[in-house]
């Protein structure tokens, strides 16, 4: 009804409690965390010190991360172990391009080559590195690039149907494979210390407060934007298709649906919207290198979405936050356990919370369900 | 295999043929040979003990499994064993399975949007919207299937029964020119399959169908043609009362 009378971002939004909440605190963090920073005397109450703008532009980041793992995992059922790629490839886009606006203020002061190149002796610069001096192309590419390598790498093994456990160790794999492909230093990225040194981004400097602050408020509009994206998905017929493959994938192929077509589409999305969450967490760290790319971290972002709450596109970017402070406050105070910790934690919330904190929200909120069967006068069958 | 094409063609008003089908898991002929037609517009029964290859048969029509010989041809001209299952979905061959695969957390009403006939495709389902002439067609099966009531339940709260009902509705859906309906009856009190009978029988005015049953009063009460598999191939055919009184059939299945 709602769809009818206003536009459909507004029907999006109001559709659910918790689109209203989640896009009022994405929007309402995008204008006052910058705002409690910039416009307050660090000697106020309400004043957001610097180094907590970036640590929350960080986990921003790391939500629109556990989104789209959500997008494919929770409502399709793919569980991809080699998200971390397509986040890192993103990230080493917008790494480039902060390396070209470096220009000739280097260690080296080479004008045309980034340092780690002048090191190697490079002559002149490799062609991939063309065009990423160029903002609006190195944006493109931060797309472009995992949007590829999703597309590539699902429609191979989509076709071939691999699917559950089979498909997460490939994806795994692949992101290994990067992982030793970005370590190597004829690869042109910087090998093993990755890109950084960063000082500009669009002519502004990197390291002030009000660049700070627009790079936290794009990751809450980025994550804002991703929301939104992922709810028109799966409120979709298009997304209850996917929702039929993820628990009946044969059944929903003898429907006549090209199953394959389905988890393509969404693998690219997935993969774009992690590129995107890449691009804006290099500026705000300052480095990207291979690291990045190891597998630890692609199933961390598994259990980001585990613990919030798979199947839930708020639960997922609850998740990504709530993990990430825990780990923060505990690599500062017993760094020794956290490991041990997050392993607990992803334990603890399969057996416990398969529906994670959002999941046992709702389970508490509604009342116990009134048995079903009985009133319409048919017996439960007594099946096989 | 080209020379079997060339030379079989398939009488003009049948919807299935089978011919010399063959198909064997690990040594075991799970289908040996089997051959037989359904015309266009038959309600068919098919019987047989356990390990008579029924659902094995069902596999090979709808492109879930290979056969190792022989051809499936779908109204006269189309060679199914090439096919994949959404290839054979899309030709309009629907298929119920035994145990009832309904989506579970779809709500009965989505479970049918989801059925329902039209494109497939992914970039068009993202825009997709139910026309009006779409909801009608739903309601209207909702009230075959005895389902009104329940439509914004999700499809896992619903009994046995009803799940299949749910299963059935989902093939009206699709509108298929074949139905592939397997076991309907399983698990059903006895209410419950005789009207589950009389929806096939409705069913069956404009489609064909081809239904496989354990139950023999189910079967008599659909009043149909009847085929005898007996493994993998085919034992008798014809009606219940001739069936039942082939020697064969009494000797190997209804052992009296």
């Amino acid at each position: 009804m709602i769809a009818n009378t206003t536009g459909p971002v507004t029907a999006l939004v109001m559709g659910s409690r918790g689109a209203r909440i989640t896009m009022a605190l994405l929007l309402g963090a995008a204008i006052l965390v910058p705002a409690l920073n910039l416009l307050l005397p660090e000697t106020s109450v309400f004043h957001v010190p610097n180094y907590l703008v970036s640590l929350m532009g960080k986990y921003l980041c790391f939500a629109l991360l556990a989104l789209s793992v959500d997008l494919i995992w929770g409502y399709c059922g793919i569980l991809s172990l080699g998200h971390g790629a397509f986040f890192s490839l993103g990230g080493y886009a917008m790494g480039m391009y902060l390396m070209r606006q470096i220009g000739d203020r280097g260690v080296y002061g080479n004008p045309e080559l980034p340092d780690f190149m002048v090191f190697l002796n490079w002559q002149e610069l490799p062609w991939y590195w063309y065009g990423f001096d160029n903002f609006a192309f190195a944006m493109v590419m931060v797309l472009v690039v995992p949007g590829l390598l999703a597309f590539v790498f699902g429609w191979f093994a989509f076709r071939s149907r691999v699917t559950g456990v089979y498909l997460s160790i490939i994806s795994q794999a692949m992101t290994f494979a990067l992982l030793l492909a970005f370590f190597r230093n004829d690869m042109g990225f910087g090998g093993n210390n990755g890109l950084t040194d960063f000082k500009e981004i669009l002519g502004f400097d990197l390291t002030s407060n009000a660049v700070r602050a627009a790079l936290f408020a794009s990751s809450a509009l980025a994550v804002a934007f991703g929301y939104l994206l992922c709810r028109f998905i799966v409120t979709s017929k298009y997304g209850r298709v996917l929702v039929a493959v993820r628990d009946s994938e044969s059944r929903t192929r003898f429907l006549g649906y090209r199953v394959e077509h389905y988890k393509l589409l969404a693998f690219t999305v997935s993969a774009v919207l992690a590129g995107i969450a890449g691009a804006l967490y290099v500026p705000q760290v300052g480095i990207i290198n291979p690291s990045e790319f190891s597998p630890a971290n692609s199933i961390e972002i598994v259990i980001w979405v585990a613990v919030g709450g798979r199947g839930y596109l708020h639960g997922a970017i609850l998740g990504a936050i709530v993990v990430n402070y825990a780990k923060t406050y505990f690599t500062g105070a017993l760094p020794e356990v956290w490991l041990f910790m997050l392993g607990g934690l992803f334990i603890a919330t399969t057996l416990f919370l398969p529906k994670g904190i959002v999941g046992l929200m709702e389970k508490m909120k509604k009342k116990p369900p009134a048995k079903p069967a009985a009133e319409h006068g048919l017996t439960q069958g007594a099946g096989d | 295999m080209a020379d079997q094409q060339t030379e079989l063609v398939a009488p003009g008003d049948t919807i299935l043929y089978l011919d010399g089908v063959s198909v064997s898991f690990d040594g075991f002929k799970a289908l040996n040979a089997l051959s037989f037609y359904v015309a266009a517009g038959e309600l068919r029964a098919i019987i047989g003990p356990n390990g008579a290859g029924k659902t094995t048969m069902m596999d090979v029509i709808t492109g879930k499994t290979k056969p190792d010989e022989g051809m499936v041809l779908f109204k006269t001209h189309t060679d199914l064993t090439r096919l994949d299952e959404t290839r054979i979905a899309n030709l309009g061959i629907g298929r119920k399975f035994q145990k009832p695969t309904v989506f579970e957390n779809h709500t009965v009403f989505e479970n049918l949007e989801l059925a329902l006939a039209g494109d497939r495709r992914a970039l068009t389902a993202l825009l997709a919207r139910l026309s009006g002439e779409d909801r009608d067609r739903i309601s209207e099966v909702l009230e075959i299937i005895s389902l009104t009531e329940m439509r914004q339940q999700a499809a896992g709260e619903l009994s046995h029964g009803q799940k299949q009902w749910l299963e059935i509705g989902m093939l009206l859906m699709q509108d298929p020119e074949l139905l592939l309906v397997d076991e309907p009856a399983a698990g059903m009190t006895d209410s419950e399959t005789a009207q589950t009978a009389e929806m096939l029988k409705g069913i069956a005015k404009s489609h064909s169908v081809v239904v496989v049953e354990h139950d023999m009063d189910f079967v008599r009460s659909l009043e149909s043609r009847v085929t005898v598999l007996h493994e993998g191939a085919v034992l008798a055919e014809g009606s219940l009362e001739n069936v039942q009184n082939n020697e064969r059939v009494i000797e190997v299945y209804l052992g009296r």
